[in-house]
């Protein structure tokens, strides 16, 4: 058990901390297949659900885990499962089931290099797959992007909270770096957490009408108006719940643009090169979906260039563009190969860029 | 009906909702489904319990279930189930799967929850055949049988033999009651009622992972009237998925 009744900061892995702050946050069922680089959460839930008097399986495959992830869902119990990206690709078809029967969960990707099986190392690869729902049908799911630790932590209050004011599946979309490295941390849940008042819930037609949790509408048109609810919440979320942050972009020429890892790692380039007199700044999405635009398609009104980073080939830059709506040059930096982003190579390609 | 001294002999379970079924003539998941609500009925347990419903034929079970159910992926109602059943342990879970569903796409789901001795009923309704997607091949149709995949009929060779769900799973420690009935007769039918029974009871005992495996027709991708399809459950089918309690 981690003690941190005095908020003492201690020192813990990115993994370990979204499993303690799912602990913390009332998670009452996680069910996970081992991959890496998340392993470390599977280990951690294994010995505090169990700590706690609560349900943890190791399931047979991530199909599974999603599934069981289902089922507790739908008896009412905050449940997660977690995983990397070939198994996050094997848990579309519950996730996609997930949002159909409007059911909370939340699910960690810590992301690494693809296609297939790509290898082990830290990757942004996935953000296509989760910012357009990932699985079949016409839906979203919150997706929320750390840049450290202690972020990690506290998204996972957040990703728990959002599932349930929405009735949606979360995702918490990290990668093998943030996952494994570790810095002192204080996991400490905001304030009870408030579950709304959950009427949809399967606990037995005891003094009440029997409930169904579905996402099978035959009759004609009632598929249509499901999927019109859903994109009701769709645009509640995306008024509601965009997170961002802005580092030194008020007077900035040229802003980068970055999440995850690779935004901690622009940060340390864009306070450099300040130093050095160069008018650049860094905007970081927190949430993917939804996609800060506004903030975006402000920005781009008032620089000369805006620079994707990532550690891919080329994913958040669509959204940057779409966002710039032409208001400005939107470029792309970056590699995809399963290995981090260096500080040097990021100075090197802004340096490049920097508009004269 | 009051004052009627006479009583009713067959009434409608309070478990089974008064709609009409949309199944075809002759098809068993109708018999079923009332099976399973008079047992649940009988128990007093409607109040209480949680079915999970598969895609295939019986997909919209919860239309004709008078109690709480939920849908699942294709093949994955045992993780469902076994969701339900470790986070709210009163409920009193179970499945309810074709033989697509259960012995092919959700073979690895199946023999885990068995294995873990999951507290969970599975009622598994095999008609050796896919109903819901027109008449293919299933993992259970017999060989030399056609169906849409097969139309010179299943064959060993390219196909293999058909999958005995009840044999695989009997020897795994997780289960703890697995039996094989047909609807092709009164009788039989009755007894598929007392296994049935019998499985939701072991849950109300805690007694670990039980099974019910119905042999049913399907005359529509039969391609054969109902009573000629009850005729090869009996002459074709049973000698080859022999009937009763195979693990107790
Ligand atoms: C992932 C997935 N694959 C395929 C299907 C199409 N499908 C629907 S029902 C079914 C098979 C149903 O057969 P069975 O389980 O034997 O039940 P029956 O309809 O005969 O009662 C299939 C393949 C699906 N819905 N989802």
């Amino acid at each position: 058990m981690k003690n941190n009744a005095n908020n003492q900061p201690f020192l813990i892995c990115g993994n370990e901390a979204i499993g303690e702050a799912a602990v913390q946050a009332g998670c009452r069922a996680y069910f996970g297949y081992p991959i890496t680089p998340q392993n470390e959460l599977t280990a951690y839930m294994a010995r505090r659900m169990g700590e706690e008097g609560r349900v943890f399986i190791q399931s047979e495959s991530e199909l599974a885990a999603i599934s069981m992830v289902f089922g507790a869902a739908a008896v009412g119990e905050r449940a997660m499962t977690s995983s990397s990206s070939p198994g996050i690709s094997l848990k579309q078809e519950g996730i996609s089931y997930l949002a159909g029967c409007r059911l909370p969960a939340v699910i960690v990707n810590m992301s690494r290099g693809g296609p297939g099986l790509g290898n082990i190392g830290p990757a942004q690869a996935d953000y296509f797959q989760s910012t357009r729902g990932g699985g079949h049908g016409d839906y979203r799911t919150p997706v929320l992007a750390g840049a450290s630790v202690q972020e990690l932590a506290d998204l996972t209050f957040l990703a728990f909270d959002l599932a349930d004011r929405y009735r949606t599946p979360v995702l918490i979309l990290g990668d093998g770096i943030l996952g494994q490295m570790m810095e002192p941390v204080v996991i400490a849940r905001p304030d009870p957490a408030r579950t709304p008042e959950k009427d949809w819930t399967l606990t037995g037609a005891r003094g009440r009408p029997p409930r169904c949790v579905k996402s099978l509408y035959l009759g004609p048109g009632e598929l249509e108006a499901h999927n019109r609810k859903l994109q009701e919440t769709y645009r509640e979320i995306s008024d509601r719940e965009v997170r961002s942050e802005a580092y030194m972009t008020d007077d900035a020429d040229l802003v980068l643009v970055a999440f995850g890892i690779t935004a901690r790692i622009c940060r340390e380039v864009v306070s450099r090169l300040r130093e050095e007199g160069l008018p650049v700044g860094l905007f970081r999405p927190i949430t993917l979906w939804p996609f800060p635009e506004k903030s975006i398609r402000d920005l781009s009104r008032k620089v000369k260039k805006l620079l994707s980073v990532e550690m891919n080939f080329g994913q958040m830059v669509d959204d940057v563009r779409l966002a710039a709506e032409g208001n400005c040059p939107v470029e792309f930096f970056g590699h995809g190969g399963g290995e981090i982003l260096t500080g040097e190579a990021i100075t090197e390609a802004v340096r490049d860029r920097i508009p004269r | 009906m009051t004052g009627n001294p006479e009583k009713s002999a067959y009434s409608r379970p309070e478990s089974l909702r008064d709609v009409p079924t949309h199944f075809c003539a002759g098809c068993g998941h109708g018999t079923v489904h009332r099976i399973i609500a008079e047992v649940i009925d009988d128990l007093g347990i409607r109040e209480r319990t949680v079915g999970v419903a598969p895609v295939g034929c019986a997909v919209v079970a919860y239309d004709y279930f008078n109690f709480d159910v939920t849908e699942a992926a294709h093949g994955r109602p045992p993780a469902v189930a076994t969701g339900i059943k470790r986070v709210r342990p009163d409920l009193v879970v179970f499945t309810y799967q074709g033989d697509g569903d259960l012995a092919a796409i959700g073979t690895a789901e199946i023999i885990h929850a068995a294995n873990r001795g999951e507290n969970i009923t599975v009622i598994f309704v095999n008609n050796g055949i896919y109903g819901m997607t027109g008449g293919q091949m299933a993992p259970t149709t017999l060989v030399g049988q056609p169906t849409a995949t097969c139309p010179g009929g299943r064959d060993f060779q390219l196909a293999g033999p058909p999958i005995k769900v009840c044999e695989m799973l009997a020897p795994l420690d997780g289960t703890d009651y697995i039996a094989r009935g047909a609807l092709d007769s009164p009788a039989h039918t009755r007894t598929l009622k007392g296994y049935i029974r019998q499985a939701f009871l072991n849950k109300l005992e805690g007694r670990r992972f039980s099974l019910v495996e119905a042999l049913t027709a399907c005359p529509t991708y039969w391609r054969m009237t109902p009573p000629a399809s009850l005729a090869r459950i009996r002459e074709e089918i049973i000698p080859q998925f022999p009937l009763g309690v195979i693990k107790e």
